[in-house]
């Protein structure tokens, strides 16, 4: 817990932070920018675990557990979305959202 | 503790035995035998499910984050058979297509560990199990999807399904965290009590089910489903499908059911909007398509929508209707896939106008499609309709006509768009068809599987019998009663 900052002001923080998160995965246009998007909404959640388990329920470690399960799978997650995306870069030179548009409709 | 204890999971013992035994045989075995890992893992994986139907006891372990019961037992079973037959139908692929790049091994760990995240996933008693599950199921099936690394649509079906998968899990975690602040634990027992009805619960509920409505390819969130479903290698897109599926939908019912009662009010109108929204989305762009595979997964979308048909009963009998329709689904789906998949590694064809005149050149193929579609559709004798009858019921059962009622000009408008390949197939001619060919025997075994389930499932009353004890209890009557005070 921090002196003089209440559950809501970090809440806040963390909502904000959620959505801009999905701001910049809706406009980038780029895969490597994306990914930093998804992180954002990830850490929002992270935030939002931890201040939780501070601030409401601070007699279990739960949502602290949870946090730290939280990063590891993102950077698991984020590992095979750059290891697919050098595999773009491979076949097309690119890492732009506009090279993988042959599957429409 | 008893180490014995832990032969509750002997599903999951088994099969994570079995993952790190074809890593230790990837290691040893030069890359001129590789190929004879093929046959070693569809044995082993052949033994892990005759194991599978060894009868199992309620239990849960980890002080409740695992729980397992006759329903998840008879479920994991169910899965168990489907990647059995999607093995059995992919042998030929990989013998003929990936021992070129090397690369046989990787197959069966990834989706052996797909498999095990699906295990957990509908074995969890808590929020923390579920995502870890959830995760573990997605990210192999991922790679797997991206499998074929020289192929470029491959590739972009990779970056499509992580991209939408990292951002549904995403949003699913935002909503797990608001329902953890509202009902004070991770674990699904004591939310259900604790938990009240408040915007916050409500909002979190929400997000929560949009993210896994993004592993069911549910109406808002399809769109990367035709993408992925076209890029990914046949056999992929069969487990996609179907067990992937299958185990959201399972997972979904279960926790809306047992955890989330309280909400149920609010829930059933997401639900009730949903299914609508996605039976038109899924029927009317199936209309449009062709190419096979995009059309098999519009199909699998307005299936989904029907699948939700059950879920909004809320009690026994939707639980029982949902689990013997998604039996029933798997075998149809794979006998559709089987067939596309067999003529895609012969020709390389899988539009469906290279699907004329098949009957005259390959007629036990047309006909395992034939069953397949005729399956999917609904048509009387074959099970598919026995599944959507029992959906019928448990949505009427509860009042919901309208949504039956859409639900049957639904089926009116699939009807037409199974119908297409069959009459390709049948009655029009072509002028260079898809030339006669003889499919091995793993590919004809696996053929077979599905039209012996698609003949029998729907006839043979006492399985749903058997699945209607299962599903008694598994919501808690004690605490429907503390609900209504």
């Amino acid at each position: 817990m921090i002196e003089n900052i209440s559950i809501y002001e970090l809440l806040t923080v963390s909502t904000i932070l959620f959505f801009i998160g999905l701001y910049g995965f809706l406009t980038r246009k780029n895969l490597i920018a994306m990914m930093m998007a998804i992180e954002l909404l990830l850490n929002a959640a992270v935030i939002n675990f931890v201040v939780i388990n501070k601030y409401l329920f601070p007699d279990m470690l739960q949502g602290v557990y949870f946090s730290i399960f939280i990063i590891a799978v993102a950077a698991a997650e984020t590992a095979l979305a750059i290891s697919i995306i050098i595999n773009l870069y491979r076949l097309k030179t690119s890492v732009a959202i506009t090279e993988t548009e042959t599957m429409k409709y | 503790m008893n180490i014995s204890n832990f032969l509750v999971m002997r599903h999951e013992i088994i099969l994570l035995v079995l993952i790190l035994f074809m890593l230790v045989l990837e290691v040893f075995t030069t890359t001129k035998n590789k190929k004879k890992l093929i046959n070693v893992a569809i044995g082993l994986f052949l033994i892990h499910t005759i194991i599978g139907f060894f009868p199992q006891e309620t239990a849960s372990l980890f002080g409740g984050s695992f729980k397992t019961y006759g329903l998840v037992h008879f479920f994991k079973n169910v899965l168990n058979f489907g990647v059995l037959i999607i093995l059995l139908q992919s042998a030929d692929w990989l013998r003929d297509k990936v021992a070129a790049y090397n690369k046989i091994p990787e197959f069966f760990i990834l989706l052996f560990s797909s498999l095990l995240g699906m295990y957990f996933m509908i074995s969890s008693g808590d929020f923390l199990m579920f995502y870890i599950g959830l995760e573990l199921s997605t990210l192999p099936l991922i790679a797997l999807i991206a499998y074929n690394s020289h192929d470029q649509r491959a590739t972009e079906a990779g970056i499509k399904m992580i991209l939408s998968a990292a951002l549904a899990s995403a949003i699913s975690l935002f909503g797990i965290s608001m329902l953890y602040a509202t009902g004070g634990s991770l674990y699904f027992e004591s939310i259900a009590t604790s938990l009240h009805e408040s915007n916050l619960a409500i909002f979190g509920m929400v997000l929560f089910f949009a993210g896994i409505g993004f592993k069911i390819s549910l109406a808002p969130f399809h769109f990367w489903t035709a993408d992925v479903y076209e890029g990914a290698p046949t056999q992929i897109t069969s487990y996609l499908s179907v067990i992937s599926k299958g185990a959201a939908v399972f997972i979904l019912m279960i926790i809306l059911f047992t955890v989330l009662p309280v909400l149920n009010e609010t829930w059933k109108i997401v639900v009730y909007i949903v299914a609508i929204a996605t039976m038109f989305t899924g029927n009317l762009f199936a209309l449009r398509q062709q190419n096979m595979k995009r059309f098999l997964a519009y199909s699998s979308i307005a299936q989904a929508g029907f699948m939700l048909m059950g879920i909004i009963n809320a009690d026994e009998l939707g639980i029982s209707t949902v689990v013997f329709f998604v039996l029933i689904y798997i075998f149809s789906n794979l006998g559709a896939f089987g067939v596309v998949q067999a003529i895609i590694n012969q020709t390389g064809k899988e539009n469906m106008e290279d699907y004329k005149g098949l009957y005259r050149t390959n007629p036990m193929l047309s006909l395992v499609l034939l069953l397949a579609l005729f399956s999917l559709a609904g048509i009387p004798p074959i099970a598919g309709f026995f599944g959507k009858f029992f959906l019928y019921t448990a949505a009427a059962q509860k009042g919901y006509f309208i949504l039956v009622f859409i639900a049957v000009v639904n089926v009116t408008i699939s009807l037409y768009y199974y119908l297409l390949p069959v009459r390709a197939m049948f009655l029009e001619t072509s002028e260079n068809p898809i030339p006669y060919f003889k499919s091995k025997n793993m590919m004809r075994a696996g053929l077979l599987l599905t039209v012996v389930g698609v003949l029998i499932l729907g006839l043979y009353s006492p399985l749903y019998g058997y699945i209607v004890e299962l599903s008694k209890n598994i919501i808690n009557p004690d605490l429907l009663t503390y609900l209504a005070k």
